[in-house]
């Protein structure tokens, strides 16, 4: 290494490290730049006592604010459902009726509902609520299990056949699988509902014979006209509307597997007023009834 | 091939630091016509900023009777009789191209006229200088006292707080007018003074008072020749026509003692107008010689014309050596030639034609808007459902705004596929078939609508459909297209 000399171009002076007849000029890190890095070296050190820093090996240092992220979220959570508080005490003070006819109320519970419904049902009937096969879409102004206020929200409260002892009953019977019927026989019931709505039959197919093994069978939860019954959750055969689909085929597969769709139970797991909300939600999404 | 140069280092010159210090200007104090206008539009601009906050309207119960307001928690701007909402916002665009055009229209006739007399920095700089004046006394009893090398004494220990608090308090005068404008000026009013006022109001007329005491306390003239970008463009802009303040160097050159160009005179011989008195230099705010020609630092105040007009009547010589001009009257003066202006051109006409069609298009869209509308926001999901009629529904969410600022009754009416009906969640109308609607006033009501039409009627995959409603009152009627989709 050869020595420290003074450069006349800048007046400073050299490293003493030279390659190939190059001189290296002695340029220190500012002053300011220096004392900021020890400055946060020892801000590092202030960060490791007062806030979470080392692992341990089955733990870690803690710091002495004792913060932790998730605590924080478990606070603004608290504070939002603080903040939400008078209003959602209003949803849940006011009937069902009540809340359809007060614009304001009527806002409130549908954006909730809305919330709810993306967090809660969109999985099953779609996050506009227009369901798909085997999931009822709520836009239509046919329900099951009724589409009053207070019907939708027992549904929502207790489900269907969700094993709750407050739960919706009744399924649709295996009358195939169970032999209770014959194939040809459920062949020709199925073209018969398909008459009841209108829809076009498989030609030659005996229409007195399937009216009489439906009033055997069907009449008992879907009513002599094909109706259906809300009670025991049997769907209207008259209307345009089917969950699993129309098709001869798909008839004949549900008459011969049955049908019984699930829907769990939100008590307990959705607050009232949560669940009032959602109520409003569906009955306004167009198909209330 | 370029040649390589060797440079030896004993050889190179030291130029020493590129920064040049800053000159601190001590303008002498000027009486005149254009000092005159000064004093004018500075008190009119102050006036206008300061009271204006102050000046009622009265827009019925209810609404704020502020004649200007910024109503920023309810998104609203208040302008006398005009109110505008948030999606209005192209009025301010409209305003800000108008600005503009009237800034290049001063320009091209008289130079920098919105530099010199109306600019806030150059207003509320002559203010501040004024009370400097006031306290420290005129420019070379300033120059005196700034270069005095003697221990501060009390007296002038006790100028220079005057001086400070005089200037804070302007400031602190004008960050506080400026919250004004954002709430009921009065109200505001009281709870600054009893310490009631929201915290971001006393933030706000901090952060302004600062600036205020900074910009027109400390950085002055700088302002104007290092940070803005004004000068640049006034020089790109600025063509052979317009007037500028202009040191007629015809009449000016040779400069001379008075004496000596009144022997000169005597004997039949040309000698200047020009003194070299450097009043013009002393009466300059930005501290620069006009004398020198057009430059960037010159704001066109016109203190200088006043300056050298004083001298020129002294010394019994026509007065404006120093006037608004241009080099083509120079020319012709030299030539022999009479002056000529050139005020009516293609520049000005365009200019003047562009303001009062922006204006005009922004008139015509304030006075034919309207104060009633209605926008319709299909469901996307599902976009149509089947009922079990084998009918089609589709949904809409419908916003309504009502700017009136009384609330309104509207009917609603659809155009749109055949046998179609009309349904609003929650309405219980007794004409449900066509649905009235209060809204409330200078609000927007939003509400979920269902349209429901028979399938077998309908071939169409889309039908357009219109949405379109009456006030039952006023007979104003609004619409909004949008489609009814077959599932």
């Amino acid at each position: 290494m050869a020595e420290s000399e003074l450069d006349k171009v800048s007046g400073k002076t050299t490293t003493g490290h030279q390659w190939d007849g190059i001189k290296e000029l002695n340029t220190p890190l500012p002053r300011w730049w220096l004392i900021t890095f020890y400055a946060t070296i020892l801000w590092a050190i202030g960060y490791w006592v007062v806030y979470p820093a080392w692992p341990l090996l089955w733990s870690y240092t803690r710091g002495v604010l004792n913060y932790s992220t998730r605590a924080a979220v478990a606070v603004e959570l608290a504070n939002l459902e603080k903040i939400r508080g008078d209003k959602m005490i209003a949803l849940g003070a006011a009937s069902l009726a009540d809340i359809e006819k007060d614009p304001a109320l009527l806002a409130l519970a549908r954006a909730r509902g809305k919330a709810a419904f993306g967090d809660n049902c969109a999985p099953c009937h779609g996050s506009g609520g227009a369901g798909a096969k085997g999931y009822p879409n709520l836009n239509d102004d046919d329900w099951l299990w009724g589409g009053s206020l207070d019907q939708i929200v027992q549904t929502i409260q207790f489900g269907a056949r969700s094993g709750h002892t407050k739960t919706h009953e009744g399924a649709m019977l295996a009358f195939g699988k169970d032999g209770i019927l014959k194939r040809d026989e459920i062949g020709t019931v199925a073209n018969y509902v398909r008459s009841l709505s209108g829809l076009s039959t498989r030609q030659g197919y005996d229409v007195a014979a399937g009216a009489n093994i439906f009033f055997e069978n069907c009449t008992s939860c879907h009513g002599e006209a094909g109706k259906g019954n809300q009670e025991l959750g049997a769907p209207n055969l008259t209307d345009k509307i089917w969950l699993y689909g129309s098709e001869e085929a798909t008839l004949i597969e549900t008459i011969t597997n049955g049908r019984a769709g699930v829907m769990p139970a939100w008590v307990g797991r959705l607050d009232p007023s949560t669940i009032k909300a959602l109520a409003v939600y569906v009955h306004t999404l167009g198909g209330g009834k | 091939m370029n040649k390589i140069v060797q440079i030896n280092p004993d050889q190179v010159e030291d130029v020493g630091s590129l920064y040049a210090a800053r000159k601190k200007v001590y303008p002498q104090s000027v009486f005149g016509t254009f000092r005159r206008i000064k004093w004018g539009l500075m008190a009119f601009c102050l006036g206008v900023y300061y009271l204006l906050p102050f000046v009622r309207w009265n827009r019925g119960l209810g609404a704020p009777d502020q004649a200007v307001l910024i109503d920023l928690p309810n998104s609203r701007f208040y302008f006398f009789f005009i109110e505008l909402w948030p999606q209005e916002v192209y009025y301010f665009t409209g305003l800000l191209i108008i600005a503009a055009l009237t800034l290049f229209l001063m320009n091209s006739v008289g130079g920098r006229i919105w530099c010199g007399y109306l600019c806030p920095q150059t207003v509320w700089t002559d203010l501040f200088y004024a009370v400097e004046r006031l306290i420290e006394g005129d420019r070379r009893e300033r120059m005196r006292k700034a270069a005095s090398a003697d221990p501060l004494k009390l007296e002038r220990i006790s100028e220079i707080m005057l001086k400070h608090s005089n200037w804070l308090l302007i400031a602190w005068w004008t960050g506080g007018a400026w919250v004004l404008y954002f709430t009921d000026a009065p109200t505001l009013v009281k709870e600054l003074v009893t310490f009631q006022a929201p915290a971001i109001a006393y933030i706000w007329i901090a952060i302004l008072t600062a600036t205020t005491y900074l910009l027109a306390g400390f950085m002055r003239e700088q302002v104007c020749v290092y940070m803005c970008p004004w000068p640049r463009i006034q020089a790109a802009l600025t063509d052979e026509w317009a007037l500028n303040v202009t040191y007629r160097y015809d009449r000016g050159e040779k400069r001379r003692s008075v004496k000596k160009a009144n022997e000169l005179r005597a004997l039949g011989l040309p000698a200047g107008d020009c003194v070299n008195c450097y009043q013009c230099v002393a009466a300059c705010p930005t501290g620069i010689d006009i004398r020198n020609g057009p430059q960037i630092d010159c704001i066109q105040c016109g203190l200088c014309i006043d300056a050298c007009d004083n001298v020129m009547k002294k010394i019994g010589r026509p007065t404006r050596l120093i006037g608004y001009d241009n080099d083509i009257n120079i020319q012709r003066r030299m030539a022999g030639k009479p002056p000529i202006y050139g005020i009516v051109r293609p520049r000005t006409i365009i200019y003047t034609a562009l303001i009062a069609l922006v204006g005009g298009i922004m008139l015509y869209a304030l006075l034919t808007r309207s104060l009633l509308d209605i926008n319709v926001l299909h469901d996307r999901n599902p976009v149509a459902v089947k009922l079990s009629d084998g009918s089609i529904r589709n949904a809409y969410t419908v916003r309504f705004l009502n700017k009136r600022g009384f609330d309104r009754v509207v009917t609603i009416d659809i155009d749109g596929p055949p046998y179609a009906v009309l349904h609003v969640v929650g309405d219980d109308s007794i004409t449900p078939d066509r649905p009235m609607v209060v809204l409330g006033r200078d609000s927007t009501t939003e509400l979920r609508v269902l349209v429901t039409a028979p399938s077998e009627k309908n071939s169409e995959r889309s039908i357009p459909i219109k949405f379109r409603i009456t006030d039952i009152g006023l007979g104003e009627v609004a619409s909004a297209i949008d489609n009814f989709v077959l599932p």
